[in-house]
């Protein structure tokens, strides 16, 4: 910890001008918030607090699985918004609330529904740290007078003059990894960004809040959705629809074996993600997963767990931080999944089936549940080479 | 740092004048205005007094004022206590929550509203007020200035239609008082609403006109205070505290204030509007209450453009301010015709009456810088984004 903070002192000693903290309400922004405070005194920069409102908590109360008065602690409700004005008068910052309600509908939550309609299993945090966090917010931070800005990101971003790129790099605390969500950050974005919490873990991140007189240091980590507290994300799609006046549309179809045999009926694709066991309405004597969703004919294919392990797949709209672009085979860790370790595979360009810029990823060892609407993210050793969207 | 000001609309600081006032009140002169002794004889004085102050603001006889927490009690008094189930109400939509929220509840009473659309400068003609009229009319709910634009409604034009009509009328002036002279007898209304922090007196003070003989139920009742119009303790330093700030802006309307802060008004206005190419007044053309101007600018989110202008030391409002401390369009703007994109992106200047020359040397400076940066820094797409979003 004391070289972490040295290493940060380190770094403050070259920071100047304002630097906005994208405050959350949560702990990791909070202590965030505190460290820089304290830094900025000392190495005479400032600090001020931001956050982002995204999402109304009252606009789907009241309706079917939703509370009729939105649950607290989650990082788009009022309540997250008090928690993060507390701390930052705790600290004795400028704090302000920007709101990005329409822009995190059009970014997030529609394609967020749009993706499951269309038998996908999207990302919304990554499609977040894209289009808002570190796209709208580096900006607006940027147009008030700020030089960068810094969130609790578990993640390391440091310039690499021989390369002359900003590397992003897993952090010290693995088991707090966020990279994986952050790969579509460019190299602009990471030159106006600071990951503080990079060379902590959370025990540490939680005894420098208390240290700071932060009274939430032990506020629970959130986990699920932040637009979908109670996390049931097939009534949610449901309720927005209704919300908009739209229906559901009508996406029911066979639930299929390998072999392409009908064994079952289904009520929609959207139900379904790739490896699902649960709530598959068919009764096997072995255990059945989802193989496979085909919009186009509603097909769900399910089989044995065996036969969901894939060799290769083809994402796209890749985005490269380590490298300026993918021009050959290259040897990495690839990872399809924020829990799922990192498996070595080779990279090599290609073309995806919409003719756009793909990336075909063979893995040495077969690997389990390959998503589509999930993003491949690609390492070597500590550092994101990229990453791109598994069609 | 330097810090200015330009937030009047929102609220306004004591003047020193209306904090000595006040002062004796809290300890010394403590009393209950309702009680026998002469701790209760000295606050119930200055409660007298404090009531022939506004009533000479008003125009109006002191046992016709009444004093209430504010203007938002004023306004949910008006509607809430001459309403009952069958009643319609004609309003308009750029009135404030205050109006329209209690509207909104009293529909569910069955009392129906019209809420008369304003003309693209801001004004409400008289001439619609009149159309709306029905038989179940039984009150028009209108503002003397508006909060956001400044723009002065033609409250006496109104008032005639009213008095033909045989209406009730009532008048929110919460942000009129201080900056227009009030005289309720030529505007012809019934009740009108004033609020104390508007004008440099404390937060949760307030006051209002009631025309003797205006059948009106009580919001509170409890004890018999306020002649059984308003029940509760009198808040005799509150009280103390508007009647000075009544009496100092009588002052200030007499000895031509708001001629002076015409001319700065202007000259910001006149400032920004050349400096900055894309930016026009919203309410151009009204009349217009002396210290206001709202500004819309293209290309601009004019959230960020008030958080750069804080960090720079100046204060001002972009839309309504909402309870979570994020901004909405603001709902005057959009009813005036304007694109949503530049309702988004105006901003509200409002000036105190102390304002000064160098203030607006200073807002200019900052405003322009501040502009310039965030044109500077908008995505290429933010045109696209924002024509898909109107």
């Amino acid at each position: 910890m004391a070289t972490a903070a040295s290493n940060l002192a380190a770094e403050s000693a070259k920071l100047t001008g304002t630097i906005a903290v994208a405050m959350s309400g949560g702990v990791d922004s909070s202590t965030v918030a505190a460290m820089l405070r304290d830094q900025g005194r000392i190495a005479g920069f400032d600090v001020i607090g931001l956050t982002l409102q995204l999402w109304d908590q009252n606009r789907l109360a009241g309706m079917p699985g939703t509370p009729a008065a939105p649950k607290a602690g989650r990082c788009c409700s009022l309540d997250d918004v008090y928690d993060a004005r507390r701390v930052a008068e705790t600290l004795d910052i400028p704090y302000y609330v920007v709101n990005q309600q329409e822009r995190f509908e059009a970014d997030v939550v529609r394609p967020f529904v749009d993706e499951y309609l269309a038998g996908r299993t999207p990302i919304p945090c990554s499609l977040c740290n894209n289009h808002l966090k570190f796209d709208q917010l580096l900006r607006t931070a940027r147009q008030i007078g700020a030089d960068r800005i810094a969130t609790g990101h578990y993640a390391v971003n440091e310039y690499d003059p021989a390369r002359s790129r900003w590397i992003l790099k897993r952090p010290t605390d693995l088991a707090k990894d966020q990279t994986w969500f952050l790969f579509g950050l460019t190299q602009e974005q990471l030159a106006h960004t600071l990951f503080p919490l990079g060379h902590l873990n959370k025990p540490a991140v939680r005894e420098i809040a208390r240290e700071s007189g932060l009274a939430l240091a032990d506020k629970p980590d959130s986990q699920e959705i932040c637009f979908i507290p109670g996390g049931d994300y097939k009534q949610f799609i449901q309720n927005y629809l209704t919300e908009q006046g739209e229906t559901l549309p009508d996406s029911a179809g066979q639930l299929v074996s390998t072999s392409g045999a009908p064994i079952g009926r289904h009520e929609g694709i959207h139900n379904f993600t790739i490896g699902q066991r649960k709530g598959l309405g068919v009764t096997s004597p072995n255990p059945l997963y989802v193989l496979n969703i085909d919009s186009a004919s509603r097909n769900v294919t399910v089989g044995p767990e065996s036969e969901l392990n894939r060799p290769s797949f083809t994402c796209h709209r890749p985005n490269w931080i380590s490298i300026p672009a993918l021009t050959g085979r290259l040897r990495v860790q690839a990872r399809i999944r924020h829990s799922q370790s990192p498996a070595p595979a080779w990279i090599e360009p290609t073309t995806a089936p919409d003719g756009s810029e793909g990336v075909l990823v063979t893995f040495d060892e077969p690997q389990r549940a390959v998503t589509p609407g999930h993003s491949a993210v690609f390492y070597q050793q500590e550092e994101v080479v990229g990453g791109a969207w598994i069609v | 740092m330097r810090r200015v000001y330009m937030d009047a609309n929102a609220t306004t600081p004591l003047l020193p004048e209306v904090m000595e006032a006040m002062r004796p009140y809290w300890m010394e002169h403590f009393g209950n205005a309702s009680s026998i002794h002469q701790q209760g004889q000295r606050a119930r004085t200055a409660v007298d007094h404090a009531r022939e102050t506004l009533a000479e603001f008003f125009g109006c006889h002191a046992n016709e004022v009444v004093f209430n927490s504010g203007g938002t009690e004023g306004d949910n008094t008006a509607l809430f206590g001459l309403l009952h189930p069958g009643d319609h109400l004609i309003t308009t939509s750029i009135e404030h929550s205050a109006v329209l929220a209690a509207a909104d509840r009293l529909a569910q009473d069955g009392i129906t509203t019209t809420k008369v659309d304003p003309l693209p400068n801001g004004l409400i003609d008289p001439m619609d007020i009149l159309r709306a009229i029905r038989p179940e009319t039984r009150l028009i709910s209108v503002m003397l200035a508006n909060n956001e634009t400044g723009v002065v409604q033609p409250v006496e034009e109104i008032g005639k239609i009213a008095a033909q009509t045989g209406v009730f009328y009532h008048i929110d002036a919460v942000q009129g008082a201080g900056k227009i002279p009030i005289d309720v007898k030529r505007i012809g209304c019934h009740l009108l609403s004033i609020s104390g922090h508007k004008m440099h007196a404390p937060k949760g003070i307030g006051a209002m006109y009631l025309r003797k003989g205006t059948p009106l139920d009580p919001l509170m009742v409890g004890g018999s205070h306020e002649r059984r119009r308003r029940a509760g303790t009198e808040a005799v330093p509150s009280i103390v505290a508007l009647g000075k700030a009544a009496e100092l802006a009588m002052h200030s309307l007499e000895t031509g204030a708001m001629y002076r802060l015409t001319q700065l008004r202007d000259k910001l206005e006149n400032g920004i509007l050349a400096a900055i190419p894309g930016t026009g007044v919203n309410g151009e053309g009204a009349p217009r209450a002396a210290n206001t101007s709202n500004i819309w600018f293209d290309n601009l989110d004019s959230e960020a453009l008030v958080i750069a202008l804080d960090l720079k030391g100046l204060s001002v409002s972009g839309g309504s301010a909402c309870h979570s401390g994020a901004t909405e369009p603001s709902h005057v703007l959009l009813a005036m015709g304007l694109d949503r994109n530049r309702a988004k992106a105006s901003l509200r200047f409002s000036l105190l009456k102390t304002a000064t020359e160098a203030d607006i040397d200073y807002a200019l400076e900052t405003v322009i810088a501040a502009v310039d940066r965030l044109r500077d820094l908008a995505p290429e797409s933010n045109q696209a984004l924002a024509g898909t979003a109107s």
